[in-house]
């Protein structure tokens, strides 16, 4: 996990922001915490050297406006053939204000058919929500998406 | 621990045609404990308890493997698609941080 120093006054606000709304259980306070550039990072490791493009072919459906950050639902479409010639391998999803910068990753193939998952995910505080697809091609895709959060969601 | 009370969902149409991506949609009961919170009572940190990984079997293979982090909700629901071939099970395998497996199978029915 990438160890950003997060900066006093950003902890003291999410603390403030989501202590208020948590009953017999609050945060522990986190020492590191996801920040675009340790998204970023996690972009690079997977690009190695590849080429990167975020051309919209890569479509996150989230609300804008999430009013309860701990179960925000979160549907990825990736506009690509899933043929024996042309498919995704593997769909990852950052989170660039959480905790933890990783979400979860899935495995795909030609079986699927169709490149599109859903679940739902928890977010700290407002942020982007970024999906990265790698090709069987050696292409990757990139995809973002701002999500406002009103209440966030526990620790996650 | 003793084998929890964890209840893995799964749904898909009822028939498919051959050749068709339906969709699948699963669901499993889990608090997905993330490790970062506290107990405000005794102090002490909750330890983390998510599952980690779904994977999906069909045909003789692989369809799907999902890997997750603490970031996922509690009673995680993923759906994705697959492409119909043939009639024959579906099995789905949830492991959680202490190696538990919970295990559904699921019978899809091609027509045509």
């Amino acid at each position: 996990m990438n160890a950003h120093s997060n900066s006093f006054a950003d902890r003291r606000t999410f603390l403030k922001m989501t202590g208020a709304v948590t009953g017999t259980i609050t945060l522990i306070p986190f020492t590191a915490n996801a920040t675009p550039q340790s998204v970023q990072d996690e972009i690079n490791a997977i690009i190695q050297g590849k080429t990167m493009v975020e051309d919209g072919r890569v479509i996150l459906t989230l609300p804008e406006i999430a009013e309860n950050g701990g179960t925000v639902p979160l549907t990825i479409h990736i506009n690509t053939p899933m043929s024996a010639e042309s498919h995704v391998k593997v769909l990852h999803i950052f989170a660039d204000g959480n905790p933890q910068p990783d979400v979860a990753s899935y495995f795909l193939g030609p079986a699927n058919g169709k490149a599109e998952i859903s679940f739902r995910l928890r977010l700290s505080k407002t942020q982007k929500v970024v999906a990265v697809a790698e090709l069987n091609t050696g292409e990757i895709l990139v995809g973002r998406q701002q999500v406002k959060v009103t209440l966030g969601g526990c620790g996650g | 621990m003793a084998q929890r009370d964890i209840k893995p969902r799964v749904r898909v149409p009822k028939k498919i045609k051959k050749g068709d991506v339906f969709e699948v949609k699963t669901l499993v009961s889990h608090r997905m404990e993330t490790g970062l919170r506290k107990d405000k009572t005794t102090g002490e940190s909750i330890p983390r308890d998510i599952i980690r990984t779904l994977t999906v079997g069909y045909g003789g293979r692989e369809v799907l493997k999902a890997v997750w982090h603490p970031a996922m909700s509690a009673n995680p629901y993923t759906s994705f698609y697959v492409k119909a071939e043939a009639s024959g099970p579906m099995s789905f395998t949830w492991i959680d941080d202490l190696g538990e497996q919970y295990r559904k199978v699921i019978e899809i029915n091609v027509v045509g």
